[in-house]
């Protein structure tokens, strides 16, 4: 089984211990992990705001990297919910127009899994060897439930780790105010639904709190720390490498 | 009393909100109660709710898609019935049609029923020049008339007023004893309303829903002033929007299992009320003058297009209201207009014109809860991606750009000097961050570069995204060593 990595841009430069993770997970698993350097973005901060064109622009290039990668590798998986979306189902809006580009995407996107959904879905493992001691609870991301259907399969995984107690907060579906440009467009806004997510999350004593997106993290883990919380915002992969686990409070 | 339209001053709105303690308490409180009971209601019909929601779906898309055909049928029904119809091409033909009427006839006191649409095009205020005194009679409207405000949420117009502040404003307006009890404020208010209903020649209502099969207003309600409203006064004036026709009777039986359901957890409203035409003999109930004044207002703007004809689906419910994480944070008053939420955000910049309500499109973190309790399914999230794109890229999107009143070419004028540097900014980030992403050479010297940049200033530049990041929360900054980077270094032979 060989799987390329898409990595994610936000992952490659702010969060690299959780690409490090992924690869660390994937090949004890006995996984063969390729990484192709000539990948970018998915370009979901530009459709997000409004600018297709430079969307496409830079979603081209990483069509024909993906495509590359699936002659030799039989999935790609990326640690993120939000990414893995833009791929598998908002490309097909970008490329409405484009029968040809579309018909790649259908391709393309029926190999490429969001890590907890590769795991689970394609390797069909749900225990890891992994061993986390302590509470935890898990933050469903918008894009991963709600356009992905994925919400059994993290909560299989970390329910397999060795050691780990797995509480349901409050409004676990309820977004955490990322939102892509709207955290920094309407900072206020983002916060204060933040600041919910909080509540919920320090109501239920877990001393971290688990999700498959990185920018969920960022954003959780930004109110928390300005809080001077010390509940930490682990990613799946470092949790489920977790003998690797360093976190980024 | 007429109202502003506040969308321009969004930021400004929000932040009070915000601010108001007293007012996130009310919107905790309201929402969630409407939410879990939704929730139970939903519980009760099991597997069939998503039977349902596909059907009701369905009945919308053929309605809208044949809009023409079921407005005609439905107009000629009602004049069949001995119903007058007027089609209203935008809120001043409509209230001039409604003020003529009123005059003509001699009518000084108008009752009327909660109606959004009437809000929409000010009516009241059209009514009161015209020397009619215009009485809401739904309670939470007649506090907020009290008060001089707008709705603050589709179907619980005074959701951000507290028992206090009702008692407060009945002290002051209706010259009473102050009591905070909610049965004693309610039983004053219907002592003060029942004389209204009595006295009054007019009664105005908007519709739930219109059938074009049979020319019957529905009309749904908790309170009965609904069935004041249009049985005392000798007049009924319906305003309805173009989108509220729906073709058969039997279509509400899907419409009205998931109307109530949606809005308060209830399975049905206390009354529901089937208005056809007027009363036939003297023993009869009802009107003896019906007037039906069908509105586009811009609706045919939107029916235009493609992307955002769905806009029209709505049964207004207020579900993706309660659900949304940003109304239950700002507020419905926030959002400048009469529509708040997720289907306001969507609908209010086609109405009032893209330019004028820009911030709405895009104060959401499309999480897509909406769409989740949407009755009908509307896709609001897709709908506010596609505003963004007709807003930043108006030459490509092939959106309607214009809306009511609106002209191609005048999206630029109105905004300031400030907003226009803001936009040319961003579009020039974007372009810049194309360039990039689009080449993993420049990818990786723009990330190098924005290192140097981090370790000599910190990224944390006034005015720049990041410190907008920082204003309220911790960013934690570039990591020193990117994946790619080690992944250069060490994890290649690894494993």
């Amino acid at each position: 089984m060989r799987v390329s990595l898409f990595v994610t841009c936000i992952v490659d430069q702010m969060f690299p211990e959780v690409g490090v993770a992924t690869v660390t997970l994937l090949r004890r698993l006995g996984v063969e992990v390729t990484f192709n350097a000539g990948q970018t973005c998915c370009g979901q901060p530009a459709f997000n705001t409004g600018y297709r064109e430079e969307a496409r622009a830079v979603a081209r290039p990483m069509l024909d990297l993906f495509e590359h990668e699936l002659e030799s590798a039989d999935y790609i998986v990326a640690p993120s919910g939000s990414c893995s979306t833009m791929i598998k189902k908002f490309y097909r809006e970008l490329f409405e127009e484009d029968a040809e580009q579309l018909g790649r995407i259908e391709r393309i996107g029926a190999r490429f899994f969001e890590l907890s959904d590769f795991l689970v879905t394609v390797l069909a493992v749900e225990d890891v060897g992994a061993t986390f001691p302590g509470k935890v609870t898990y933050h469903d991301s918008c894009h991963l439930l709600r356009e992905l259907g994925v919400a059994k399969q993290p909560r299989a995984l970390i329910g397999a780790v060795s050691g780990v107690e797995l509480v349901e907060m409050n409004q676990t579906v309820t977004c955490c105010g990322f939102g892509g440009t709207f955290s920094v467009k309407y900072p206020e806004i983002s916060t204060a639904i933040g600041a919910e997510k909080i509540a919920s999350i320090e109501a239920t004593g877990a001393s971290a709190v688990v999700a498959c997106d990185s920018s969920c993290l960022m954003q959780i883990a930004g109110v928390l720390s300005r809080r001077g919380s010390h509940i930490r915002c682990l990613h799946i992969a470092e949790l489920l490498a977790s003998e690797n686990a360093r976190t980024r409070e | 009393m007429e109202h502003a339209i506040q969308t321009e001053s969004f930021v400004e709105n929000y932040r009070e909100a915000l601010d108001n303690g007293q007012l996130q308490r009310a919107l905790s409180n309201a929402t969630s109660k409407f939410t879990a009971n939704r929730g139970l209601a939903i519980l009760n019909v099991g597997d069939e709710w998503e039977v349902l929601r596909d059907h009701a779906r369905e009945i919308k898309e053929h309605a809208i898609s044949n809009l023409d055909y079921y407005v005609d049928q439905f107009t000629s029904n009602v004049e069949r019935l001995g119903g007058n119809v007027f089609w209203a091409r935008d809120g001043e033909a409509a209230n001039r049609y409604i003020s003529d009427l009123a005059r003509r006839r001699g009518v000084t006191l108008a009752v009327k029923s909660k109606s959004m649409v009437t809000e929409e095009i000010e009516l009241n205020h059209a009514l009161e020049a015209a020397g009619v005194e215009a009485v809401e009679t739904d309670l939470g409207e007649y506090i907020i008339q009290l008060a001089g405000e707008r709705p603050s949420h589709i179907i619980a117009p005074a959701i951000h007023k507290t028992r206090g502040d009702v008692a407060d404003l009945f002290t002051d307006k209706l010259h009473v004893e102050r009591n905070e009890e909610i049965e004693q404020m309610t039983a004053l208010a219907r002592r003060v309303l029942r004389t209204q209903f009595a006295a009054a020649g007019m009664g105005v209502t908007g519709a739930n829903f219109a059938v074009a099969e049979t020319g019957t207003i529905v009309l749904v309600e908790n309170e009965g002033n609904i069935r004041l409203t249009t049985s005392l006064p000798r007049i009924h004036v319906a305003l309805i929007g173009i989108e509220k026709v729906i073709p058969r009777l039997e279509d509400l039986g899907v419409f009205l299992r998931l109307l109530a359901r949606s809005a308060t957890g209830q399975q049905m409203s206390s009354y529901v009320s089937f208005l056809s035409g007027v009363k036939r003999s003297a023993a009869e109930e009802g009107p003896e003058e019906l007037h039906v004044v069908i509105l586009d207002n811009g609706r045919v703007n939107i029916l235009g297009n493609p992307h955002l004809r769905e806009s029209l689906y709505c049964i207004r419910c207020g579900a993706c209201l309660n659900t949304c994480p940003v109304y239950q944070k700002i507020g419905g008053h926030a959002y400048g207009w009469i529509y708040p939420g997720p289907i306001g955000a969507v609908i209010t910049p086609q109405l009032v014109g893209r330019d004028k309500a820009a911030h709405l499109p895009f104060a959401s973190s499309l999480c897509g809860a909406c769409l989740e309790v949407c009755p009908i399914k509307i896709n609001i999230p897709d709908m506010l991606l596609h505003l963004r794109h007709e807003i930043k890229e108006p030459e490509t999107s092939h959106g309607v750009a214009a809306s009511a009143g609106e002209q191609p070419g005048e999206q630029g004028h109105r905004k300031t000097l400030a907003l226009r540097i803001e936009s040319f900014l961003e579009r020039l980030t974007f372009k810049l961050w194309a360039r990039a992403m689009r080449s993993p050479a420049i990818y990786e010297r723009g990330a190098k570069f924005a290192r140097l940049i981090e370790q000599a200033f910190g990224l944390d530049i006034p005015g720049s995204p990041i410190s907008r990041w920082t204003s309220t929360r911790e960013f934690p900054g570039l990591a020193p060593s990117s994946f790619r980077e080690q992944w250069k270094r060490r994890m290649k032979a690894e494993g």
